[in-house]
């Protein structure tokens, strides 16, 4: 059990580090790491929300990205048509996208293996060609939103360190609700589909229902980072659905560790840290970033949380 | 009518030009079960191979030759140092470190070539128009990558169905623990299909060269295209992707050639003009829905036992 204990030791370390940034941050003055981390938790939550139909669920979608564009042009279109108030613009980006997610997958989950990577590809890029196709909104050139969602005076989005908590105690939320989700009866139903589907179904669970509910509380969750990506980079363009997007959510995921329930936050921190890291000592940081992602695959089996664990039982 | 022909021509020539790209993507995914995204890394590289080589030797067929060999290698190379051991490993894993692949090819290109696109110039006796039927002329050069890209199909065709190499790959690709007991060495025989497979994409990507600009992130959106031609084709199949790839060129082609027309008839300018570019790239990928929708395993599923 030491090998627990090491990965245990490392996720509360990192957990404490994220609560008390903001403290650093005025401490030190340095505004840059604020903004920086308000970005790596919300694409942590969008990490931890693909990680739920990925790593439990065993449903490998490779179109992720298409629920932040939706939240997040959910929150700008409504906010260019004079709707301000967070009140509706969130509740909008999470119903858009648990429509969107029902749709396609009832559609893709009637394919698996590679197929099934394609077909959530292929959605996702007609996501990219809608956004890219509205006009009124920016077209390609993406969308300025000039005003936060308004919370009327509950919580002020402009403020840095109030919308860093909020934003970290969205991902606290998801990462509750996942864990709930996880030691459920759905939960452990969906485990088991994924481990052996025929042999669920022949016990008598409809496998395609279960997974597509698994597939539309991710998509929710996920729209939910999309509408607070919008507010953070007050912005909000196709290329946030692009499918090296998508790519970027999947490495996240298994860098850090794939169905594990901190991995996804782990992932996202050490990917987003070492691409700012990488990119400060030089101009050519992928070209490092990409064969140990390499690396990564071959030697490291289980991402972070896999590594934790082995380095603990030595 | 000038307009409908050479439209279909259009169509046609980059319908060739896709499945050059989705042979070798069907091939080494078919046959060592590899999903590798950094095929599209391998028809950039033919293209820059191909603008570097050629002023060079200020030829462009002799460019055009080296460019193809130099792909061959790299492929090679990259089998043998890294995608080797990706074999076996489940499907994630193989998006990841191809992934990361494109970020090294991508960052490579930059450093080596630099940011800005290269161009590759034709010469004089591929740029004259060719008069195809009375009335109409057609690009030379266009032309030529039909008829280049038909050549390598046939090829492509009697290498696999009639040669013994072919049979091998054939076996291989229905049950590879098989043949490796019969003697086969199925390790070089892999090498051999991965380095087929990169001299095809950068055959694509050389011939590609001359009519884009040869640029960073060139094979990104292609690639994705050429995902979907295997997908509708069924994965493995070279006769399906090479029918859902000429059908896939045609759609795009004649989409984006004629939707804004159509459009407009029914919705005012401005909106067809900016709804019409969106709707053409869009319904590739809408037809790729349709088939998995209702052929879940592709049009011409490959070897279903």
């Amino acid at each position: 059990m030491k090998g627990l204990s090491v990965s245990k030791a490392v996720t509360a370390l990192m957990l404490a580090g994220l609560v008390l940034l903001p403290l650093y941050s005025s401490l030190s003055g340095n505004i840059f790491i604020l903004t920086l981390f308000t970005r790596i938790v919300i694409l942590a939550l969008a990490a931890a929300s693909l990680n739920l139909i990925m790593g439990f669920g065993g449903m490998m979608s490779f179109g992720h990205a298409a629920y932040l564009g939706i939240g997040g042009y959910a929150v700008g279109m409504l906010a260019q048509e004079g709707v301000g108030s967070g009140f509706v613009q969130f509740p909008v980006a999470l119903a858009a996208s648990a429509i969107y997610a029902l749709v396609i997958g009832a559609l893709s989950l009637r394919t698996r293996g590679v197929y099934f990577i394609m077909i959530t590809l292929a959605f996702a890029q007609m996501a990219y060609y809608v956004a890219s196709g509205l006009a009124r909104y920016g077209g390609d050139d993406g969308l300025t939103v000039y005003k936060r969602s308004d919370f009327s005076g509950l919580i002020n989005l402009g403020n840095r360190t109030q919308f860093y908590y909020l934003c970290l105690a969205c991902l606290f939320g998801v990462i509750f609700l996942i864990w709930r989700i996880v030691n459920s009866r759905f939960g452990l139903v969906v485990q088991g589909l994924r481990s052996n589907e025929q042999r669920m179904q022949a016990i008598g669970f409809p496998a395609k229902r279960y997974q597509l509910v698994c597939f539309v509380i991710s998509g929710t969750m996920c729209g939910l980072a999309g509408a607070l990506l919008a507010n953070n980079t007050d912005f909000v363009s196709p290329a946030v659905m692009y499918w090296t997007r998508s790519g970027d959510l999947m490495v996240m995921v298994i860098l850090g560790g794939m169905g594990t329930l901190f991995g996804p936050i782990m992932g996202a921190v050490v990917f987003l840290l070492l691409e700012e890291f990488l990119s400060q000592i030089t101009e050519y940081w992928a070209l490092i970033m990409g064969p140990l992602l390499l690396l990564i695959v071959l030697f490291g089996r289980g991402g972070i949380m896999g590594m934790l664990g082995r380095a603990g039982r030595g | 009518m000038l307009l409908v022909v050479e439209q279909f021509l259009n169509g046609l020539q980059f319908g060739l030009l896709l499945f050059l790209l989705a042979a070798g993507l069907t091939l080494v995914f078919g046959i060592m079960d590899l999903v590798n995204l950094a095929h599209g890394s391998l028809y950039m590289m033919g293209a820059y191979f191909a603008a570097t080589f050629a002023a060079w030797t200020g030829s462009f067929l002799l460019g055009a030759l080296m460019a193809l060999g130099a792909t061959l290698v790299l492929g090679i190379v990259l089998e043998v140092t890294a995608l080797r051991h990706l074999y076996g490993r489940d499907h994630l894993d193989h998006v990841l470190a191809t992934f990361g692949l494109i970020l090294f090819f991508n960052e490579a290109v930059r450093l080596i070539w630099g940011p800005a696109g290269l161009a590759l110039p034709l010469p004089a006796w591929l740029t004259v128009p060719v008069p195809i039927l009375p009335g109409i002329h057609y690009p030379a050069y266009r032309l030529a990558i039909i008829a280049v890209a038909l050549l390598v199909a046939l090829l492509l065709y009697l290498g696999v169905m009639r040669t013994r190499i072919g049979m091998l790959i054939r076996a291989g690709a229905s049950n590879r623990e098989m043949i490796g007991a019969l003697g086969i060495n199925i390790k070089l025989l892999y090498t051999l299909v991965f380095g087929l497979g990169a001299a095809l994409a950068g055959l694509a990507g050389l011939m590609q060269a001359p009519i884009l600009t040869v640029q960073i992130g060139m094979g990104e959106n292609i690639l994705i295209l050429a995902f979907v031609i295997i997908v509708i084709g069924g994965i493995g199949s070279i006769r399906g992707a090479f029918l859902a790839a000429i059908f896939v060129g045609m759609i795009d082609t004649l989409g984006r050639a004629f939707l804004p027309n159509l459009l407009r008839q029914v919705l005012s300018g401005a909106a067809a003009s900016t709804a019409a570019p969106a709707l053409s790239s869009m319904l590739i990928y809408l037809l790729m829905a349709i088939v998995l929708v209702v052929r879940p395993e592709g049009l011409f599923p490959a070897n279903r036992r």
